[in-house]
C-alpha cells in the first residue's frame, strides 16, 4: 500500500543526470521566477546548473548572494512580491538561514528551500547525512512554527518533489523544504521531466506589488507587538499546521502486511533498507518497510496502527537517533523500538541492516521460546 | 455643532500628502523620523509613485514605518532591508524601490548587506538615518557613535581601545563602482530639509532611469537617547556630528569617484 498522493506530471523527457542537476532544472520547469543562493558542496551543482541555464529562461531571476544571510532575505522580498522562489544549501548554510525562515513562516510567504545534507556538526564534513531532521522538522528558528518537509529518495524525486514543494508551499504560504543528502545531490539516474509551464502560478492577491489606487496598502510582517494579536497570529499557523497534518501526509511501505519487523527509514536511507529487506526476506524473516515521504506532517497515524501488528520497529537512519523520537511517539510504547544509525557522513550497508534485523529476530525468537 | 474647515478664508498652501496615513506617529518630540518619512512620502506623491512603490522598514526606531507610509511595504528582518528589497527590485524591475535603515541596522549588523547591495549596484534608494546610537533598544553604542560619546554600553565614553572608531560608512559606499549618487544630508532645519527633498528627488528621478544605487545617510538626532531637549540635541548635532559627518554629496553623475 502507498499514500504517494502527488498530482501526475504528463513528463516528456528522459535524461541522465545528477540529483541536484535534476532538481535545479525540474525548478526551471516549474516555472521558478527567482531563485538566491550561495556556494557550498554538496549542492553547489545547483546554482551552477541554474547559472548557466538562466540564458533560457528570461523570467527567472538566478543571483548569488553573498552569503545564506542575504540570500534567504531576497527570497523573503521576492515572495512578498509574489514570486515563485527557491534557494538551496547544505546543514551549515541553512543554519545561517533560521531567521529568514522563522520570518517567512511569521509573515506566511511561500517558498522552497533545500537542504542537501552533510555530515555535522560544525564544518563537519561533505559526506551525505540526515543529521538535519531536527533542524528541518521541528521548526530550526526561534519561535512556533514548522515547515512542510519532503524527502525524496531518488533522482526521479529530487525532480518531481520540486513541483510538489512549490505547490504545497504556495497552497499554504508557507516555506517548504526538501531534505535530501550529498549522495543523492552528487549521483546520477534516470529523470522523467514534465515540459515548462506544468504548474500554473497561484494568485498573490496579498503581494507588495505596489498599492493599486483605491485599495488598501499591502504590508509583509512578522511584527506583532500586542501579544493578543501575536497569539491571533500564533492560532491562524497552528490551524494551518493541523490542517497539513490532517491533509498532506505522505508515505510508501513495502511488505508491511505479514511483517514482524518494520523498518522506518526516510530518503537514501530507505532504499538500502530496500535491499536489506529483500536480503532478510530471503532467509525466512518477515520483514516490512515504511518511508516517510513527508517529514512534516509526519506518518504518525500509519505507524501507530503498523505498530499494533509487528513484533518490533527498527528505524534505521543516517544520524544519531532524530526520526526515531518521533517513531517513538507514533508507537507509544506498542512495541520495541530500535534503532541503528552512522553519523557524520557514514552510510549504513544493507549488511549491516540484515545484521540488526537478524540481532531483533533472534531475540524474538529467544523470547518466543520461553 | 459643526464648525467649518478651519481653511475657510485661507488660501490651502501646504497640507500632509496622500501617501501618509492618518495614524498617529510614535516617534520622541524632535525626533527626525517624521521628517524624513514625510520628506519621502511628499517626493513619491509629488512624483506619482505611489502605485508603483514598495518600500523596505528596518528593525530599529522605525520598525513601525509601514504605519505611517500609505504604500506596499516590507518589514525586514534587522539589518536585512538591502537584501529584502534587492529581492523585490530584482523580480520587479519596473517599480520604485527603497529601504529605509538607521546606523545600527545598515552599519552594523546590515554591513555586509548595505556593501554588497551597492557594490552589485541594486536599482533603488537607501535611506540611511544616522543618530549614532541605537534609539529603540534604548541608547546603546552605534557603529557611528562618537568618540568620547556617552551611550548606555560606553557609560564612560566611546573609546577607541575598546570599540574602534565611528564608522564612516557613506564614505565607504562612494568609492564602489555601484553606487551612483551618493549624498549625506540633515533634516533638522527648513533648509536641510529642502536640500534633502532635492536629494530624494534626484534619487528616484536615477532610479527610474536605471542608473545603480542611490544612498542618502541623513545626520539626524536623537534627542531621547542623547538625554537632551529637541533644541539642545540639534545644537549638538551641528557642533559634534557634522564636524564627523559633513554634509554634501559625496559622489554625483557630473563628479564620479570613479
Amino acid at each position: 500500500m502507498t499514500n504517494k498522493v502527488m498530482p501526475t506530471l504528463d513528463k516528456t523527457e528522459v535524461r541522465l543526470m545528477k540529483g541536484n542537476e535534476a532538481l535545479a532544472e525540474a525548478a526551471l520547469r516549474a516555472g521558478m521566477q527567482a531563485y538566491f543562493g550561495y556556494p557550498i558542496t554538496p549542492q553547489s551543482e545547483v546554482i551552477e546548473y541554474l547559472m548557466a541555464e538562466q540564458p533560457k529562461h528570461k523570467n527567472c531571476v538566478v543571483l548569488q548572494a553573498e552569503s545564506e544571510v542575504a540570500a534567504i532575505n531576497m527570497v523573503f522580498g521576492a515572495s512578498g512580491a509574489g514570486a515563485r522562489v527557491m534557494i538551496s544549501s547544505s546543514g551549515p548554510g541553512i543554519s545561517l538561514m533560521q531567521e529568514g525562515i522563522s520570518y517567512m513562516a511569521s509573515a506566511q510567504l511561500p517558498c522552497l528551500i533545500v537542504n542537501v545534507q552533510r555530515g555535522g556538526p560544525g564544518l563537519g564534513t561533505i559526506q551525505p547525512s540526515q543529521g538535519d531532521y531536527f533542524q528541518a522538522t521541528k521548526g530550526g528558528g526561534h519561535g512556533d512554527y514548522r515547515l512542510i518537509v519532503l524527502a525524496p529518495g531518488s533522482v526521479q524525486e529530487m525532480a518531481d518533489f520540486v513541483f510538489e514543494g512549490f505547490r504545497l508551499a504556495e497552497k499554504y504560504r508557507t516555506p517548504a523544504l526538501i531534505l535530501t543528502d550529498g549522495a543523492l545531490g552528487q549521483m546520477m539516474e534516470k529523470v522523467s521531466l514534465p515540459p515548462l509551464g506544468s504548474l500554473p502560478y497561484p494568485d498573490t492577491p496579498w503581494a507588495t506589488m505596489g498599492k493599486k489606487p483605491g485599495e488598501k496598502r499591502h504590508i509583509i510582517t512578522s511584527l506583532f507587538m500586542q501579544p493578543e494579536e501575536m497569539e491571533e497570529v500564533n492560532m491562524t499557523l497552528q490551524k494551518k499546521y493541523r490542517l497539513i497534518e490532517e491533509t498532506e501526509v505522505r508515505y510508501e511501505e513495502f511488505g508491511v502486511d505479514d511483517a514482524d519487523v518494520l523498518l522506518v527509514a526516510f530518503g537514501l536511507v530507505a532504499r538500502i533498507c530496500q535491499k536489506a529487506m529483500q536480503q532478510a526476506r530471503a532467509r525466512g524473516l518477515k520483514v516490512g518497510l515504511l518511508r516517510p515521504i513527508t517529514l512534516f506532517p509526519f506518518p504518525e497515524k500509519r505507524i501507530a496502527e503498523l505498530s499494533a501488528r509487528v513484533a518490533s520497529v527498527l528505524t534505521v537512519e543516517m544520524n544519531a537517533g532524530q526520526m526515531l523520537e518521533d517513531v517513538r511517539l507514533a508507537v507509544e510504547g506498542r512495541c520495541p523500538v530500535h534503532f541503528k544509525g552512522r553519523m557524520g557522513g557514514m552510510i549504513p550497508s544493507p549488511d549491516e541492516v540484515l545484521e540488526a534485523i537478524e540481532a531483533i529476530a533472534e531475540k524474538h525468537n529467544v523470547e518466543l521460546q520461553r | 455643532m459643526d464648525l467649518p474647515p478651519i481653511t475657510n478664508g485661507f488660501e490651502l498652501v501646504y497640507q500632509k500628502p496622500q501617501t501618509l496615513t492618518e495614524t498617529p506617529m510614535h516617534y520622541c518630540p524632535g525626533c527626525g523620523h517624521g521628517v524624513v518619512h514625510r520628506v519621502l512620502m511628499e517626493v513619491i506623491d509629488e512624483m506619482g509613485l505611489q502605485d508603483r512603490t514598495i518600500g523596505v522598514a528596518p528593525v530599529g526606531c522605525s520598525v513601525f514605518a509601514y504605519e505611517y507610509m500609505n504604500i506596499d511595504v516590507q518589514e525586514a528582518a534587522h539589518g536585512r532591508a538591502s537584501a529584502v528589497a534587492t529581492g523585490i527590485k530584482r523580480v520587479l524591475p519596473d517599480r520604485v524601490v527603497f529601504s529605509y535603515q538607521g546606523d545600527g541596522d545598515l552599519a552594523a549588523i546590515g554591513t555586509a548587506e548595505t556593501i554588497h547591495t551597492v557594490n552589485r549596484g541594486e536599482n533603488i534608494l537607501m535611506l540611511f538615518i544616522n543618530n549614532g546610537v541605537y534609539g529603540m533598544t534604548g541608547g546603546q553604542m552605534a557603529p557611528t557613535t562618537l568618540l568620547g560619546m556617552k551611550t548606555t554600553t560606553s557609560p564612560y565614553g566611546r573609546e577607541t581601545s575598546l570599540a574602534g572608531y565611528p564608522l564612516k560608512i557613506t564614505e565607504l559606499l562612494a568609492q564602489l563602482p555601484g553606487s551612483y549618487y551618493v549624498t549625506r544630508q540633515a533634516a533638522h532645519t527648513a533648509a536641510a530639509v529642502r536640500k534633502l527633498k532635492k536629494a530624494v528627488q534626484l534619487s528616484l528621478q536615477y532610479q527610474l532611469l536605471n542608473k545603480g544605487t542611490c544612498f542618502i545617510e541623513v545626520v539626524s538626532n536623537c534627542p531621547s537617547g542623547w538625554k537632551m531637549t529637541p533644541t539642545e540635541s540639534n545644537k549638538w548635532l551641528e557642533a559634534n556630528m557634522f564636524p564627523i559627518y559633513p554634509l554634501g554629496d559625496l559622489k554625483t553623475p557630473a563628479q564620479p569617484m570613479n
